[in-house]
């Protein structure tokens, strides 16, 4: 069966969504690169839980609202979406710049939050350990440093028309606003990180060329109740390229977790 | 018309043979390929060039701001402008370019600026920029919020040039409890004049040509073909606001080579144009085009256009288009008669050294320029002033 596809309106910000699935909610938060399609990892997902896949404001085909000025605007926003689709006890997943949104949500409230998964986040900061720049890399090398696998890499879709085009100057743009400066994070979510109080998994490949996996240990040591899993051979984006790992690691954790 | 001589004084001892290991000239080329002994010689060489220019009887000299790269040594243009200040007596100084959206204090902009103004009594012409994109790898600022940045800073500069202090500025961007300029500037009718140089963005030139600010719009590296577009672009915006815009609101900025022959002069020219163009400009489109720095649709525009860049770039190619004057004084006169008949732009800024053209060839063309093509524009263009005024 097919996902479905819907808009909502949300703090007067007009939003893409995708779901599908019966079961415990669970909320995915994109990266950089937007969800502009449903993919293989989401169906594996689909298949235990409720799989709800917004576009974030300012991305893809949703409105770009007055109001988005960083990532903790995204934080609040999400939060009034969980109330707005009367979600209660979610699980929430993030990946990249989707991670860091649902870590600075949960140091904001976890009263509807069941579980926190951090898919390679950004949003912390650890001196002396190098970060790549996707503001720097051409778009083949963004391709080959997102993923282990260079064939992956080189199957990487060009944007097919204008419109696809579009929509990748529009993420382009809108994660420059949120993450140029100071580079993809916040000074100030690491001392609160102790306030995330729900069962935590912080997921990274370990050959990831964007965000190393030494930030996956500065997480675990900042989040209280966390675990970390590296996955081996593995990029940036563990739940496109390793995903079937990636699905059987989240769904065991959420079911340890219950 | 007025003439100018603009520098961007670059490190033209570089080795050239840099992009066998990097893809730029800019940000990421280290600053070991600089040698501050060679680097000293060729800074004081080039103040000499722009205070020769003062004597040799341009109207102005202008200096240039860009950061971390091997293109233009000028990170604080203030800097050039304060040594010339004093060195200079009758030429205006244009500070090209500080780009605004860099700065976390704009009022630092509108003090150096009040200070060369007075020290010059009144020299001093205003250059206000977004910067090429690549200074928001340089200077970490965020290309998302570079419209922004540039109005509100704008806006904190000029008033702090002509409103009585202090007063608070409250923006979104900049927020000061007092402002308060001491010095304030010498021109006072009502600031320093405002030139804006830009690569031709309908949004530059729509505020530059606004009756509010009629500023003068400056069009930098372009063939002439787009110069013309674009001066007719202000033109247009600025009848549709009702007024006639003059040939001062129009400049254009562009090298120029003048040498006994056409030939000599493509000779002489040639290695160093070509390396100004394909060695010192170098960059990749990311560095160039961060996110933001164009809004999505003229970006959309420049994505889907056969951009060259990357591209190796010839004398020849450039001469055809127009984006580098090249001759001997009779074919740059022609050339630089005819355009400016055409297009009607009042102030040439035209960049005599360029690359790795050295010092005794810099001094050469100037000379000729100077003496051989400037007074014959000068009297062109006054005769068909005085014709029309007829």
């Amino acid at each position: 069966m097919a996902h479905e596809e819907s808009f909502e309106t949300v703090t007067g910000c007009r939003i893409r969504m995708m779901r599908k699935g019966k079961g415990e909610p669970l909320l995915f938060l994109h990266g950089a690169t937007g969800v502009p399609r449903w993919l293989p990892f989401m169906d594996m997902l689909a298949e235990k839980y409720d799989l709800i896949v917004p576009e974030h404001p300012g991305f893809g085909s949703s409105d770009t609202p007055d109001w988005l000025d960083n990532i903790g605007d995204l934080a609040f926003f999400y939060l009034d979406l969980i109330e707005h689709l009367g979600l209660e006890k979610v699980h929430l997943l993030g990946t990249s710049i989707g991670g860091w949104i649902a870590a600075e949500l949960a140091t904001r409230s976890c009263e509807s939050i069941k579980t926190l998964t951090l898919v390679a986040p950004a949003g912390i900061h650890v001196k002396g350990v190098k970060k790549g720049d996707i503001f720097m890399w051409s778009p083949e090398e963004t391709a080959q440093n997102l993923f282990h696998n260079q064939e992956i890499a080189k199957a990487v879709p060009q944007p097919a028309n204008e419109d696809e085009l579009m929509v990748v100057l529009k993420n382009r743009l809108m994660t420059a606003k949120l993450g140029w400066q100071p580079r993809m994070y916040n000074p100030h979510l690491k001392k609160w990180l102790h306030r995330v109080d729900v069962p935590t998994l912080i997921i990274w490949g370990d050959d990831d060329k964007l965000i190393p996996a030494a930030y996956g240990q500065a997480y675990r040591d900042l989040i209280p109740n966390s675990s970390l899993e590296v996955i081996a051979e593995c990029g940036h984006l563990p739940h496109v390229e390793k995903a079937q790992e990636f699905t059987s690691k989240v769904v065991s954790f959420i079911e340890g977790a219950a | 018309m007025k003439f100018y001589m603009m520098h961007l004084m670059p490190y033209a001892d570089l080795d050239l043979d840099y992009d066998q290991k990097y893809n730029s000239a800019w940000i990421t080329l280290p600053n070991s390929y600089y040698d501050p002994k060679k680097g000293a010689k060729l800074y004081n060489r080039y103040l000499d060039e722009l205070e020769y220019a003062d004597q040799l009887g341009f109207d102005g000299v202008c200096v240039n701001e860009h950061h971390q790269n091997a293109y233009g040594l000028m990170p604080q243009p203030g800097v050039m402008a304060g040594a010339l200040a004093r060195r200079t007596k009758k030429v205006k100084i244009a500070i090209l370019g500080r780009a605004l959206p860099l700065l976390n204090n704009p009022v630092t902009v509108a003090e150096e600026f009040a200070m060369v103004d007075n020290i010059t009594e009144g020299r001093l012409i205003a250059g206000f920029v977004r910067g090429i994109g690549a200074e928001y790898h340089a200077w970490s600022s965020n290309p998302a919020l570079s419209h922004e940045r540039f109005h509100e800073a704008h806006d904190l500069i000029v008033r702090a040039w002509t409103e009585t202090g202090p007063f608070a500025f409250e923006g979104d961007q900049y927020h000061f409890e007092y402002v308060n300029l001491w010095p304030r500037p010498y021109q006072n009718d009502p600031h320093p004049p405002i030139w804006i140089p830009s690569q031709g963005s309908s949004e530059t030139i729509e505020w530059a040509s606004h009756p509010s600010r009629r500023y003068t719009y400056l069009q930098t590296f372009t063939p002439v073909a787009m110069l013309a577009k674009y001066m007719q672009m202000y033109k247009d915006m600025a009848a549709e606001h009702g007024y006639e815009a003059t040939e001062d609101q129009l400049g254009w900025s562009v090298p120029l080579y003048v040498a006994e022959t056409d030939e000599i002069a493509r000779r002489e020219a040639q290695p160093h144009i070509e390396n100004f163009l394909n060695k010192f400009l170098r960059m990749p489109k990311e560095m160039l085009l961060p996110p933001g720095y164009l809004s999505l649709k003229s970006m959309m525009g420049v994505m889907k256009a056969k951009s060259s860049i990357g591209t190796k770039q010839t004398i020849d190619t450039v001469i055809e288009k127009g984006m580098f004057i090249c001759g001997s004084p009779q074919t740059v006169r022609e050339k630089l008669a005819e355009y400016q008949s055409q297009i009607g732009f009042g102030h040439l800024l035209t960049l005599l050294q360029f690359g790795t053209l050295p010092a005794e060839l810099t001094r050469k063309n100037m000379e000729l320029y100077a003496n051989e093509v400037m007074p014959y524009l000068r009297d062109h263009t006054a005769r068909k002033v005085s014709v029309a005024a007829e």
